[in-house]
């Protein structure tokens, strides 16, 4: 850990000159329009511009509260690790739009020529915009960086779900700046930036209008690498590899959690026109409602018929899938194929939890590949299946053309590609050079109290703490005993685990007596 | 044992399983009839000009979008509110009947209700058939109701419906069947609401009165929380109070919420939805009134808490939060109605009125009528859409609409609001009741008691909202 | 008859439990409570500032036996719940005077 602070000084100190170099060469040249007045102005066009600023930024708000919504989710985790999920999803939102705003955002758009100062970059990768300095300190501009740095950290939150439990903070650093840094402003290029995939030469290139490959196939495509490289939690599974379930601590922050989510959905959908005069915004919120309202019905009757219970973390998971799957159809889509998309999401959620959980033997606590990657790739397809071409010239297969389909299934596996090598590379690394899993006592005891300093939900004023400065020697003493019963807990969580025909279920061993005197 | 219990729910299941190949199917038919006759403007772009007009639109379908946006996140208002309300053991049954509502809902709405509601009122194109009493016209946002406009008024209107619907589920929370609150959905999303609001909205016999400006509803204080709480009314009533909430010689007990902080994040987060309920109904943000009715939104939730935090303290020595939280609901309800047509200080007024009709009707249901109403939904919602229609006729200055009420000297917009007040109840009243009392027989509405002691979660959900606490 | 009082650490529960219930024995009662022994506690930090916990979270298992089975319940409980640190807890034995089963009015041995 001590080496890993100190990597995190130098760091700091190098984005600290970084940013000076850049202020004195080139950031007093103000060559865009950083006061808006050469852009507003008293006529039509200038009220065109108001409007859609208003719309872009009110949309980035909603996007914005959005990580609230993920972070109530961790409502599915247990009580000792909560904090530590929250930090996670405080992280992305801080320290990931840091990174995107040092990186990500000239990697990402640069040569799109979508705003100012952004005009180098080649199909591959952009190279203009950094630091919103230059020609990019320019009103449009930097609106258009707040809406799409808050989509940057949105697809690191996605991970923190999969990786809950049990991830190292310092891995999980090192991750959310790969993935705002490098991974998802790459790919993002492709499809967003003007890149090769956007204009690739079947139906009208790759179209994934509000992010389903971008943000939600790379995250969760992610998620499932980073999950699986980490191995299960203690006691998820059995040796005989049937499953536990392991339950969370409060269902109503997930049930709210997911509200908030889908509040926030309207803006991520709705608001990636980047214009209210573009007035297809109707119909794309109306489909995105739709979609998380059919989803979350046939999770109600699926569960219900299957189980005999109405079972409340599928329901929202419900939600969330027909959410996502919408993402990208939803401005090409009728609202009659958004109940249809929405459906088969729930069902493909559904499949792919017991896919992972039960096939793949990889541990997902808050089911992000199955919600995300999953339906994240679904929704890509679903633009070439669905889209009827009254909206951006994209006609799929409904229309009796076939070509979207392709371009969309082309994106699609890039997608997953892209996400896999990366995802394979980064975790493996870390893994070989710090760890990426805390010690067995901290996951046993809980990763708020030894890597937070303090449980998220404390206890009692009078009953159990007293303020006070720790000696020294105390401290010394904490350290060896912490020692110790480290050594212990990890020898428990490697112990042999019998099946007891008695109980019906795996326990572990009896210890020998004689074997430990 | 727990199975044997649950086999009398199959019957529904299949049912439900039909509803869900019967949606299918609707959607399946939609496309073949109608998929390729687009008469009107799915993508905007006839509609949109660079033009004064055109960006009148565009500011016009911004505001609407983020006022409906604002009402979606009411739901998370009414699920943190319930929540905290109801007991530990019937928390996840709470949120899940408030989540799964409005799921249903926009699916029946889409289906049926809208064209029920808005057929005929020509607010927007393909809405052309319906006549006074019904409209036919714009089910399933098909053929000509496939444009722009449609469909954002569409996403306005079924957040309305959403929270009507949601109202209900406080006053039945904690002894509620699922099934029987998922058919209620059903019913409320696609009768009972769309066609007392056609009434009201879709250009109506209530709307054309000939009294005054006719029948008044700016935001829904009648039609979204009237019908929401007069229809828990009778579904309280029906399904009969708590167990342990009335003592044999027909005193109440208290039944305490399990979580108080939920109650002020739920209220606060409803107050903020409701800016989008109130200065949204203008569908325009061209219509510059919406600043004077975001101000009496706030200042009549305001005046609404004040008077209750005060009332409390004088009578009980204590400032109750929940009380407090309660007066501020009643003053947003209340001047959901009057919030366009009524000055500042009339707002002030209407909600100290609105938080003592809170108060009292709140002590006359549960100790006079002894209907046992969890959160409170009958008083906050009901009695007080009742009052926010009323005063309309009372307080309108006539600076809006060509709406004048007694304090213009004018007491025939009065009498349309009351006559629209006893439409709305009898409505409600009549098609609840005969609604509820066929669910009751047929399905039944309660949980057997045992499962009512010892927490609906378990049984209905298979966990407990805080496993493992 | 006796009554077994162990007090041992949380994470250790499950192990103690599985244990036990391999060796078979009446019925158990559980309760989460809160002390201090040699161990002085921990430090946690409450926004920038370290404070000190120094009553911890234990877990109480009572168990009533018949006389012959205590030494082996016993010495499974320290078996399973020793890791060697400070803070493992304590067992405690104490005599049962009678044991009354509800349900069906039974008292004495059978009724453990």
């Amino acid at each position: 850990m001590k080496f890993f602070t100190n990597k995190l000084k130098i760091s700091a100190w190098l984005l600290f000159v970084t940013t000076g170099i850049f202020v004195l060469g080139t950031g007093i040249v103000y060559a865009g329009d950083p006061n808006g007045s050469q852009t507003y102005s008293d006529s039509i066009a200038g009220l065109k511009f108001s409007v859609n600023f208003i719309w872009t930024l009110l949309g980035a708000f909603l996007v914005f509260i959005m990580q609230a919504g993920f972070a109530f989710l961790g409502g599915f985790l247990r009580q000792k690790n909560m904090l530590s999920y929250m930090a996670h999803c405080f992280i992305d939102s801080t320290f990931g739009a840091m990174v995107f705003y040092f990186f990500g955002f000239g990697l990402m758009f640069g040569g799109s020529k979508l705003a100012p100062g952004l005009e180098d970059g080649n199909a591959w990768i952009g190279s203009d915009g950094f630091m919103l300095l230059g020609n990019s300190y320019d009103v449009q501009t930097i609106m258009f960086w707040l809406f799409q740095m808050v989509f940057a950290t949105k697809t690191v939150s996605i991970i923190a779900g999969a990786v809950a439990e049990r991830l190292k903070f310092g891995a999980y650093l090192i991750y959310s700046f790969l993935m705002c840094g490098l991974i998802y402003p790459i790919y993002g290029h492709w499809v967003w930036g003007g890149g090769w995939l956007s204009t690739i030469p079947f139906g009208a290139g790759v179209k994934d209008f509000a992010g389903c490959a971008c943000v939600h196939t790379i995250g969760g495509v992610m998620a499932f690498v980073g999950a699986w490289a980490l191995g299960p939690r203690k006691g998820k599974y059995n040796p005989d590899g049937s499953p536990n379930a392991i339950p969370g601590h409060n269902i109503a922050y997930m049930v709210i959690g997911t509200l908030i989510l889908a509040f926030g959905w309207f803006g991520f959908n709705a608001g990636s026109t980047l214009a209210a005069t573009d007035l297809r915004i109707s119909v794309i919120a109306a489909n995105t409602f739709i979609a998380a309202a059919a989803g979350a019905t046939v999770m109600l009757f699926l569960t219900w018929g299957m189980t005999g219970y109405i079972d409340v973390p599928y329901l929202c998971n419900g939600a969330l899938a027909g959410l996502v799957a919408i993402t990208a159809p939803c401005a090409y889509v009728a609202p009659w194929a958004s109940v249809v998309i929405g459906v088969i999401a729930a069902l493909i959620m559904r499949g792919s939890i017991w896919l992972v959980e039960v096939k793949m033997k990889v541990d997902d606590p808050l089911g992000a590949v199955a919600v995300h990657a999953a339906n994240g790739m679904w929704g890509m397809l679903a633009v070439g299946f669905f889209a009827d071409g009254t909206y951006g010239g994209v006609s799929g297969l409904i229309t009796g053309s076939g070509w979207q389909l392709l371009a969309q299934f082309i994106g699609t596996v890039v997608a997953l590609a892209w996400a896999f090598a990366w995802g394979c590379g980064v975790f493996y690394i870390i893994r070989y050079h710090m760890g990426v899993r805390v010690s067995d006592l901290v996951e046993f005891e809980g990763i708020d109290i030894h890597v937070h300093g303090s449980p998220c939900y404390p206890v009692e004023e009078g009953l159990v703490s007293i303020s006070g400065e720790v000696v020294e020697e105390q401290k010394e003493m904490d350290r060896e005993q912490l020692t110790i019963l480290e050594k212990a807990i990890s020898n428990d969580a490697t112990r042999e685990k019998i099946y007891s025909e008695k109980l019906g279920r795996w326990v572990y061993a009896l210890v020998k007596p004689s074997k430990k005197k | 044992m727990r199975d044997n219990i649950r086999t009398f729910d199959k019957g529904i299941i299949l049912k439900m399983r039909t509803f869900i190949f019967f949606l299918m199917l609707i959607a399946g038919t939609g496309f073949f009839l109608f998929n390729q006759v687009f008469a009107g403007d799915p993508s905007g772009a006839n509609t949109y000009s660079e033009s004064i007009q055109g960006l009148k639109f565009s500011v016009n379908f911004a505001w609407t979008l983020l006022s409906a946006f604002l009402v979606f996140n009411m739901q998370a208002g009414f699920t943190f509110l319930g929540a905290g309300f109801v007991q530990k053991k019937n928390t996840l049954n709470y949120l899940s009947m408030s989540f799964i509502d409005f799921c249903i809902g926009a699916l029946v709405f889409w289906l049926i209700g809208f064209g029920l509601m808005f057929g005929g009122s020509r607010l927007a194109p393909g809405l052309s058939l319906g006549n006074r009493f019904i409209g036919y016209s714009g089910f399933l946002l098909l053929g000509d109701s496939y444009d722009v406009s449609t469909a954002a008024l569409w996403m306005f209107q079924i957040m309305f419906a959403a929270t009507s619907c949601t109202i209900v589920t406080g006053a039945v929370a904690e002894r509620f069947k699922f099934h029987a609150h998922i058919i209620y959905s059903i019913f409320l999303c696609a009768v009972l609401y769309p066609v007392f609001g056609h009434w009201m909205w879709g250009k109506g016999w209530l709307e054309l009165l000939p009294f005054g400006a006719g029948a008044r509803d700016f935001a829904g204080a009648g039609l979204v929380h009237g019908i929401g709480g007069l229809t828990a009314f009778i579904a309280a009533w029906m399904v009969g109070p708590r167990y342990g909430k009335y003592n044999p010689d027909g005193s109440s007990n208290v039944i305490h919420g399990h979580n108080l902080l939920y109650i002020v994040i739920g209220t606060l987060t409803l107050i903020f939805g409701w800016f989008g309920f109130n200065a949204g109904s203008t569908l325009a943000v061209t219509e510059l009134r919406v600043s004077i009715i975001a101000v009496n939104t706030f200042l009549a939730a305001a005046a609404g808490a004040v008077t209750l935090l005060y009332l409390s303290f004088r009578i009980t020595k204590k400032s109750d939060i929940i009380m407090t939280c309660n007066g501020a609901l009643a003053g947003c309800v209340a001047i959901t109605a009057s919030g366009a047509y009524v000055p500042p200080w009339a707002a002030i007024i209407i909600g100290i009125i609105a938080s003592l009709i809170t108060r009292i009707s709140l002590y006359s249901i549960e100790t006079k009528l002894k209907i046992d109403d969890p959160v409170g939904a009958i008083s906050v919602h009901g009695a007080n859409g009742l009052w926010g229609l009323l005063s309309v006729g009372i307080f309108s200055d006539g600076t809006y609409g060509g709406v004048k009420g007694l304090i213009m000297g004018s007491g025939w917009q009065l009498l349309a609001q009351f006559i629209s007040c006893i439409t709305l109840v009898a409505w409600c009243f009549s098609a609840g009741f005969l609604f509820f009392f066929v669910l009751k027989r047929t399905f039944g509405l309660r949980v057997p008691v045992n499962i009512e002691r010892s927490g609906i979660d378990i049984y209905e959900h298979g966990t407990s909202c805080y496993p493992g606490m | 008859m006796k009554k077994i009082e162990a007090i041992i650490r949380p994470e250790k529960f499950n192990i103690v439990r599985d244990a036990l219930t391999e060796l078979g024995y009446p019925g158990m009662t559980v309760t989460e409570v809160k002390g201090h022994g040699s161990q002085k506690g921990i430090s946690e930090v409450w926004r920038g500032r370290r404070y000190r916990v120094d009553l911890l979270s234990k877990i109480k298992v009572e168990i009533t036996v018949q006389d012959a089975d205590v030494e082996k319940i016993v010495n499974t409980i320290i078996n399973e719940a020793q890791t060697g640190s400070i803070g493992d807890g304590k067992i405690f034995v104490f005599n049962v005077e009678n044991v009354y089963r509800i349900r069906t009015k039974e008292s004495g041995d059978t009724a453990v």
